[in-house]
């Protein structure tokens, strides 16, 4: 009998791990991207995510107010994603191409400017209070593993982060776009002189960086809500799965978006005081013994 | 940056009236514009700090908050665990609590540059803040702790006499010695042999290296004075505030340290004290302006990322030249 | 006297083997130009004897030691110092500094944080000796960064030069600087090895620049040795002359260089 429990309560956490994950990957891998496309870190990055829940948790509330139909509502998850990558299209070429020729610090520092922007902006325009998407949530109905009952919403989300990564794969490694997007990450110089447009190349992979974060929040925010200063932790997270899993490498932000998902799951389970702290050392374990990330290129 | 003789005396015909104004102000303001004086010398010095690793070393820390935080936190500890309020004591542990942290966190940080390093030193305080939060019975949680008035030089606050008085002119004068110290120490570092090294290691790693320089050392030894530098504003800070808080641990304070380094001009040396010093006015005015304060922080940076990266010092020094010539 | 020796080093990059089990030896106060064609090696076999890179197989000896595992700042301590083909100078820092900075690193002086630079007179005198050695004296105030292309390639030099080392690699001192400026950088360059101060190698494509400073000529060809000699002897080698030059050979007369 309690065999068969354990068994229920593994898989249980196994999924929640999964859950974690998925989001995890889009955010990191949307950073991850954007850097081994363009060499740029956004340390804006996590408030895209944040941008995508609040538009997502919006939408829905706005949705549900007039009566729609619940299952219309998942037609409006993409909201998110699609309000970050718009937001991403128009920050890339005013922001960021202005400072390509100049040190790396600008870049950081602009980017940190947009940080502090956009957290306010968010309050500015949501309010102080957290925004809740969970009537989409409830809407799906649980199913039940063993004696528990387990959301089926985060199986949704587990289904879509497992796409997310398919479809990019794909789209990295099967399309002409993809074919482009690795020219110019692994050369610019070259191909750009092969006659690669590689601001247009540029302003393409950091709006799919934003999409990518957006739609991780666009995903998360029904289960979890919107709340403000939820960009930074993201964010602080996202660097740690790409310290793990290696910066530019979306094998890598899959792999570290895997790992911290697990440890996490099982660390709030088993050891919630220093649940965060074990994350912090395999990073720093991961950090000196192979400083690229276990699937990185060589820093 | 090579100073001969006469940009020696340059650079004292700057410093003494402005340290002799600075000496004689409480005599005519008021005393609360007095500690609002000494908070902008406090910030003077965490930006100095800061700047020997941006503007000389060329490392962009966001993660100063920790070395701040842990000057501070040193000093309420040392109250609240050793029951010591001597202003000396507390330089003491806070010295030794931020160079203690800032060469672990160095260790790790210096041997990555870039990017990397930034994405590190801003988790790494980040881990701080969250130790603050979480061992709540040591740190006294998001309520902070209390620090009472120190005795400086042995000397406490005399009975009944008014805090601000005490705050506005012996608390106010024992920070601006240690702040004129600490500009001169810090312009001998900046103008040494090792100053030099670091601004080449800054200018080209892989030449300094094949100079016979081993980089990564280097940095380290920067990372410390750094840290040590700004723990020392950490330490002097709190006995005027009064009172710790994570708050001083969390991203957004080491965003506000790089905000007002930035302003005032990372690429020379006084640059960062104008910044602090303005911010510091900047803030205590503006913030009743608009709960958005971040938001126009945000995109005063982003201005002078695009328009002024220089900052106030570099620009203005920069203009001088072109006043003279059209004058 | 050998000062330096290459035993079998190699490195691939990838599928490519940049350098194919090399043999190369330095004899002490020569000067030696390294030529080859582009991606012939010769960059990679200076980054590997300087220690930017390190080999897949082979050993370095220096002075008889075996230095093949050690680090840039051991081999710069031993005695082996380069100059880059992509000038490298502090561009913020002034002339005078710069050699300096060699200077203090040599002396370990450059742990010093609590006296000024400019205190140290020997230092500051000898700093001045290498600006005059190079012709640079007068831009010694100024910013690395705003002096000629010429003049930070000299400054380059200059630098390495200061930390005495007794084997000096120069890669392509002469590339990107006016013809006029070439002879005067050679003319100093040799002048320093002739006064039996230090050991140079010289990677150079100005064929004329090479036939009529050099001592002794290393021919390198897709990672490999090609030929060894003197200039005469590589002047008549035909498979060296097919192989790089085209089909007629430089004379003293100073013809224009085809590489």
């Amino acid at each position: 009998m309690g065999h068969v429990r354990a068994v229920d309560d593994l898989l249980v956490h196994l999924l929640n791990a999964l859950l974690y994950a998925s989001v995890l990957f889009l955010i990191a891998g949307g950073l991850s991207l954007i850097y081994g496309v363009m060499r740029i870190v956004n340390l804006a990055h996590g408030n895209l995510y944040a941008v995508g829940a609040y538009a997502t948790a919006w939408a829905v509330g706005r949705a549900l107010g007039s009566g729609q139909p619940s299952l219309t509502l998942y037609l409006l998850l993409p909201v998110g994603a699609i309000t970050a990558a718009a937001l991403g299209a128009i920050l890339e070429p005013t922001l960021l191409r202005p400072l390509y020729k100049r040190a790396e610090e600008y870049q950081l520092l602009i980017t940190f400017g947009l940080l502090l922007i956009l957290e306010d902006l968010l309050r500015l325009i949501f309010g102080p209070y957290p925004l809740s998407a969970s009537g989409l949530y409830e809407t799906v109905g649980s199913l039940s593993i063993g004696d528990s009952v387990y959301p089926g919403y985060n199986l949704v989300v587990v289904v879509v982060g497992g796409i997310a990564a398919a479809a990019l794969w794909a789209l990295i490694y099967k399309t002409k776009f993809g074919v482009i997007l690795r020219a110019t990450s692994q050369d610019m110089r070259m191909a750009s002189a092969l006659g690669v447009n590689v601001n247009r190349v540029y302003m393409q992979a950091f709006t799919l960086g934003c999409f990518m974060a957006g739609l991780g929040g666009a995903i998360i925010v029904p289960e979890q809500g919107a709340v403000l200063g939820m960009g930074v932790d993201a964010l602080i997270l996202a660097f740690v799965v790409v310290v793990i899993g290696g910066l530019g490498s979306l094998e890598g932000a899959l792999l570290g978006a895997l790992m911290v998902g697990i440890v996490r799951e099982f660390g709030i389970a088993f050891f919630p005081e220093v649940e965060l702290a074990i994350l912090y050392f395999m990073a720093a374990v991961v950090l000196l013994i192979r400083p690229a990330g276990l699937l990185g290129r060589p820093v | 940056m090579s100073p001969s003789i006469a940009s020696r005396k340059r650079a004292l015909f700057c410093a003494v009236p402005i340290g002799v104004v600075l000496f004689f102000l409480p005599l005519v303001i008021a005393p609360y514009q007095v500690t609002l004086l000494a908070y902008g010398l406090i910030f003077a010095i965490a930006a100095l700090g800061f700047n020997l690793l941006l503007g000389y070393t060329g490392l962009l820390s966001f993660g100063h908050s920790a070395y701040f935080g842990m000057g501070a936190y040193a000093v309420a500890f040392v109250v609240k665990y050793l029951n010591i309020t001597s202003m000396e004591v507390f330089l003491l542990g806070g010295t030794l609590a931020s160079a203690t942290i800032a060469a672990l966190f160095g260790f790790l940080c210096v041997r990555y540059t870039r990017i990397f390093f930034g994405i590190l030193t801003m988790a790494l305080s980040q881990v701080l803040w969250s130790l603050a939060f979480k061992f709540y019975w040591f740190t006294g949680g998001s309520d902070g702790l209390r620090v009472p008035t120190p005795s400086l030089l042995g000397v406490a606050i005399p009975e009944g006499q008014d805090k601000m008085i005490f705050l506005a002119h012996r608390y106010y004068y024992y920070v601006l010695v240690i702040f004129l110290v600490g500009v001169a120490v810090m312009w001998i570092i900046v103008h040494s042999p090792f100053g030099k090294t670091l601004q080449a290691i800054r200018d080209n790693e892989t030449r300094a290296e094949f100079v016979g320089v081993q980089v990564w050392r280097y940095r380290w030894i920067a990372f410390v004075v750094s840290g040590i530098y700004t723990g020392l504003a950490g330490t002097l800070w709190v006995p005027l505030n009064g009172l710790t808080t994570p708050d001083i641990l969390h991203w957004t304070f080491s965003g506000k340290i790089v905000f007002f380094t930035v302003l005032g001009g990372f690429q020379t040396f006084v640059g960062p004290i104008i910044g602090g010093v303005v911010y510091n006015y900047l803030e205590t005015y503006a913030v009743g302006y608009t709960v958005y304060w971040q938001m126009v922080l945000g995109v005063v940076l982003v201005l002078l990322v695009l328009i002024l990266p220089a900052g106030i010092a570099g620009t203005a020094g920069r203009l001088v030249p072109k006043l003279r010539r059209a004058a | 006297m050998i000062l330096l020796e290459t035993k079998s080093l190699a490195k691939c990059f990838g599928d490519m083997q940049a350098v194919n089990h090399v043999n190369f030896s330095v004899a002490q106060g020569e000067l030696l130009a390294l030529i080859g064609s582009n991606g012939a090696g010769k960059t990679t076999l200076v980054n590997l004897i300087s220690g930017l890179i390190h080999p897949d197989s082979g050993t370095i000896l220096f002075q008889g030691a075996d230095v093949t595992a050690t680090s840039v700042h051991d081999r710069i301590r031993a005695g082996i110092a380069r100059s880059f083909q992509l000038v490298t100078v502090f561009d913020q820092l002034g002339a005078l500094d710069n050699v300096e900075l060699a200077i203090f690193s040599r002396d370990a002086k450059t742990r010093r944080l609590f006296s000024l630079a400019s205190s140290d007179q020997a230092v500051r005198d000898e700093a001045y000796e290498v600006l005059r050695e190079f012709g640079l004296e007068d831009k010694a105030s100024q910013a690395a960064g705003g002096l000629s292309q010429g003049e930070r390639k000299l400054l380059d030099v200059a630098v390495a030069y200061a930390l005495r080392p007794k084997l000096l690699f120069l890669d392509e001192p002469t590339s990107g600087v006016s013809t006029r400026e070439k002879a005067p950088i050679m003319d100093i360059i040799t002048s320093i090895v002739r006064s039996g101060k230090i050991t140079a190698v010289v990677i150079e494509h100005d064929m004329d620049i090479v036939f009529r400073y050099s001592d002794r000529i290393v021919v390198m060809h897709e990672g490999a040795i090609l030929a060894d000699g003197t200039p005469d002897e590589i002047r008549r080698n035909e498979q060296v002359t097919t192989t790089l030059i085209g089909t007629s050979a430089p004379d003293d007369s100073g013809m224009e260089s085809h590489a």
